[in-house]
């Protein structure tokens, strides 16, 4: 059992706890991951630590409502117990000073993007970060990535923040304009493909963090396999992060509605239950 | 090995079973047939997750123990892994002993009420029992008879605590919380030390949880185990992975001085085979965790699990039985066994694909997989087979199988469950570069001590010897037990 101890809404769907677990944060870098569940009836869902505090023994989930689970976590308020947390999981970011680093998150991607805008930039590179949602509210940790970015460019879908238009177009601005020696590319599946085909006309090499189904995420049942340049990995103990212009994103994306329509059902069932009380 | 005989040429002549020996003749004894377990109906047993053995009731189990006939050279002995003195179990089942019988149990195993519903009697005690070697005819029900003694314990609410030596003030940590595990800290607890289990998973008992289903061995059955070891003064810390949430060294700063290492051999492997990763393929491991562990299939459970029609299973082990007769509980209308040797060759338990016959359970033996078809949302459709005919017996002592050319045919599939075989945890080997590892990833350890090429790390079960049994797993944790006393002792 961990405790809460604090929480901000970072949007109406989008939701930040800060989390009991002193031996997750001190052996955390950035890009790990825990498996979370939230009470005895949940699922094990993975979720990229966003930040950690050793002297409190902290760690930070950024969570967005998407499925039961997810629901479940945002409805928690400091004092409350999240059930099962372990980790840190995957293997960190290679950080290294590469140069320009162009850092690119889409919607709640940008929370896992955050340590590595974070370490990128410790480690001298120049950073400049692109960070894209749907719509104005759905922005998220603007603030944190410019404290850590020589650059920050908001793209917002509808145009209601920062510059109208994809996370593509914003990238290809930036790459228009100078020399990026490495991306990092962090999103829903859809937004990591075509990010990472942007990256690859342009040969700049880039890494992905994928965010596939998972169940133990100790590389125990397969159901995070994905394919990279032709074989067969392990998102949880081979990644999370990989080659971005090996990955199969379409692979992926069907994997991951591999079970829309069991979610879906469970979904009703939750929201159901919650109109009830 | 003299002492051991020495002992049970002692314990035999004990004046009971003398006397319970001319109770009757040996030619009345061997006249019996062996029990039959009452099992639960097939057809309804097939849509529920009840236990299909239901156990033996004392008489009938006290029948049963009198068709042995307490050899003098009770050579069912040397088949089982950890030596139960099984003549004297089964003869104080006879007499009505129960409680006796399961202390007898316990003496060399920690797990009885386990293993005498998955050990695989078959090649082990019973194959060695006097009927089948001298008799030809059918062997005591030596595995029932296991259980009855341990069930009777567990149920009479007067289960043995075994007594435990003044605390040594010694810290050991085991890694994994499997059957491997959970003897060595029995053993280790006994000897006075502090014993820790550092578990991965958020639920206690390994593949016994996660991997064994309800039907075969109940939680409640493991439970009561742990609960005993919990009375014994082990700790438990599940969601702790060694060597991601601490490592070793940070484990010895904090004061452990010896650690054993049972990790098992959880990795799923998968044959590589086009369409593999299509939606609707998935490992055994994933399959039985979203059910076992995860409870996909009980009411107001968050996790989902593939409720397949046509489910075929890869494979002919003990977790293809598991599977492909979970696939039945989930409502599949069909589930197939996909195996490519022959029903002779299969390494599952005799009693699992029996009762999955009988469940319906349809196997296409001789077959092997070459390809999957999906739609065109990425799901899989079909299946190409290709058929297979036996070699010669290989390294294994198994006929290899070998393809028939231009028998391929496809086969209609909207779930598959690759059961093909595990691999070691890669997760300590991996933070620990000194430790010797073998070419499949297999800790290598001292065959006596299990000790590893790192002195204070000791390691057994699946970890060292690839997918293996439950019952070996336990024997492994018993010896590293008896391994690390005497290491920690000497550096004392
Ligand atoms: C479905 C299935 C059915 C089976 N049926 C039978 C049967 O009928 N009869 C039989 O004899 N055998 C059977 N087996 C095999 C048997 O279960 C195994 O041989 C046995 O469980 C191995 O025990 P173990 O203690 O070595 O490992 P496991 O039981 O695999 O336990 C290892 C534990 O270690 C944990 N772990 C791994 N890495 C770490 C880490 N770094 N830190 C902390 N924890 C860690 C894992 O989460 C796991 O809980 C079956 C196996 C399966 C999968
Ligand atoms: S989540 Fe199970 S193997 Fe990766």
């Amino acid at each position: 059992m961990n405790k809460v101890v604090s929480k901000r809404q970072f949007s109406e769907n989008v939701v930040g706890l800060d989390i009991e677990a002193p031996r997750i944060a001190k052996a955390r870098r950035a890009g790990h991951f825990v498996m979370v569940r939230v009470d005895e009836k949940g699922e094990r869902i993975p979720l990229t630590i966003s930040s950690a505090d050793v002297q409190r023994g902290t760690i930070t989930l950024v969570i967005q409502k998407v499925g039961v689970s997810s629901r479940k976590l945002t409805a928690l308020e400091p004092g409350d117990m999240v059930h099962d947390l372990v980790g840190p999981l995957g293997h960190a970011t290679e950080v290294k000073k590469y140069g320009t680093v162009l850092c690119c998150g889409g919607g709640v991607g940008v929370a896992p993007l955050l340590p590595i805008v974070e370490a990128m930039k410790a480690a001298g590179n120049r950073v400049i970060s692109v960070i894209a949602a749907r719509n104005k509210e759905l922005v998220i940790l603007e603030d944190q990535i410019r404290a850590h970015s020589d650059e920050v460019l908001v793209m917002t879908d509808d145009g209601s923040y920062g510059r109208k238009g994809l996370i593509t177009e914003g990238m290809e601005s930036i790459i228009e304009r100078e020399k990026i020696d490495q991306a990092v590319i962090i999103g829903p599946g859809i937004m990591m493909k075509f990010a990472s085909l942007t990256t690859k006309k342009h040969n700049i090499p880039s890494i992905a963090s994928l965010n596939t189904i998972m169940v133990d995420g100790t590389g125990m049942c397969g159901a995070c396999r994905v394919t990279v340049g032709g074989k067969t990995r392990f998102v949880c103990v081979d990644g999370p992060e990989f080659d971005a212009h090996e990955v199969d994103f379409d692979e992926m994306l069907s994997r991951l509605n591999g079970y829309k329509d069991e979610e879906q059902k469970a979904d009703q069932e939750y929201s159901c239950q919650v109109d009830k009380k | 090995m003299d002492n051991r005989a020495d002992y049970l040429k002692a314990e035999r002549s004990a004046e009971w079973r003398e006397a319970l020996r001319k109770t009757m003749k040996n030619k009345e004894r061997t006249a019996q047939l062996r029990v039959h377990m009452p099992e639960a109906p097939a057809q309804e047993r097939a849509r529920s997750y009840v236990e299909v053995n239901s156990g033996l009731t004392a008489p009938i189990a006290m029948k049963e123990a009198s068709r042995c006939i307490d050899c003098p050279d009770p050579t069912c002995i040397s088949g089982c892994p950890v030596n139960i003195n099984i003549p004297k179990f089964v003869k104080n089942i006879e007499r009505g002993e129960f409680l006796e019988a399961a202390r007898t149990l316990k003496e060399t195993n920690a797990l009885p009420a386990v293993c005498g519903r998955v050990c695989p009697q078959e090649k082990q005690c019973e194959a060695n029992c006097f009927y089948t070697l001298k008799l030809k005819a059918e062997p005591v029900a030596i595995g029932y008879l296991e259980r009855f003694a341990a069930d009777y314990e567990q149920n009479s609410g007067a289960i043995s605590i075994p007594e435990v030596a003044p605390a040594n003030g010694m810290k050991i940590a085991v890694v994994g919380s499997g059957p491997a595990g959970l003897a060595f800290a029995g053993d280790m607890a006994k000897l006075g030390y502090e014993v820790h289990i550092l578990e991965a998973l958020h639920e206690i008992g390994g593949v016994l949880k996660y991997g064994i289903p309800e039907f075969r061995l109940p939680n409640k059955v493991v439970d009561v185990e742990i609960e005993s070891l919990r009375k014994m003064g082990v700790k438990f810390e599940t969601n702790f992975i060694v060597g991601k949430t601490a490592t070793i060294d940070d484990l010895r700063e904090e004061g452990f001085k010896g650690f054993f290492v049972s990790s098992g051999a959880g990795l799923p492997r998968f044959m590589n085979i086009p369409g593999e990763n299509l939606v609707g393929i998935l490992s055994s491991n994933e399959y039985l965790t979203r059910v076992n562990l995860m409870g996909a299939s009980r009411q107001g459970m968050d996790t989902p699990v593939m409720r397949g029609k046509r489910v075929a299973v890869i494979g002919g082990g003990n977790t293809a039985m598991d599977s492909v007769r979970t696939a039945l509980r989930l409502g599949a209308e069909k589930a197939t066994i996909i195996y490519r040797r022959s029903l002779e060759e299969m390494p599952a338990r005799v009693e699992e694909v029996k009762h999955a016959q009988e469940e319906g359970v349809e196997f296409l033996t001789l077959n092997n997989p070459i390809e999957y078809l999906g739609d065109d949302k990425g799901k899989v459709k079909q299946i190409r087979l290709q058929k297979m005919e036996l070699g010669e017996p290989d390294a294994s002592g198994r006929r290899s199988p070998r393809p028939v050319e231009g028998s391929e045919y496809l086969i209609d599939a909207d779930t598959v469950v690759v059961s093909v075989g595990v691999s070691p945890n890669p997760l300590i080997p991996q933070s620990l570069p000194d430790l010797k590892v073998s070419r499949w990833g297999t800790i290598e350890v001292d065959p006596e001590t299990l000790q590893s090429s790192i002195p204070d790390i000791f390691a057994g079960g699946d970890i060292v010897r690839g997918g293996a049994t439950v019952i070996l797993a336990m024997g492994d944790g018993r010896r590293a037990a008896a391994g690390m006393h005497q290491y920690l002792q000497n550096a004392r």
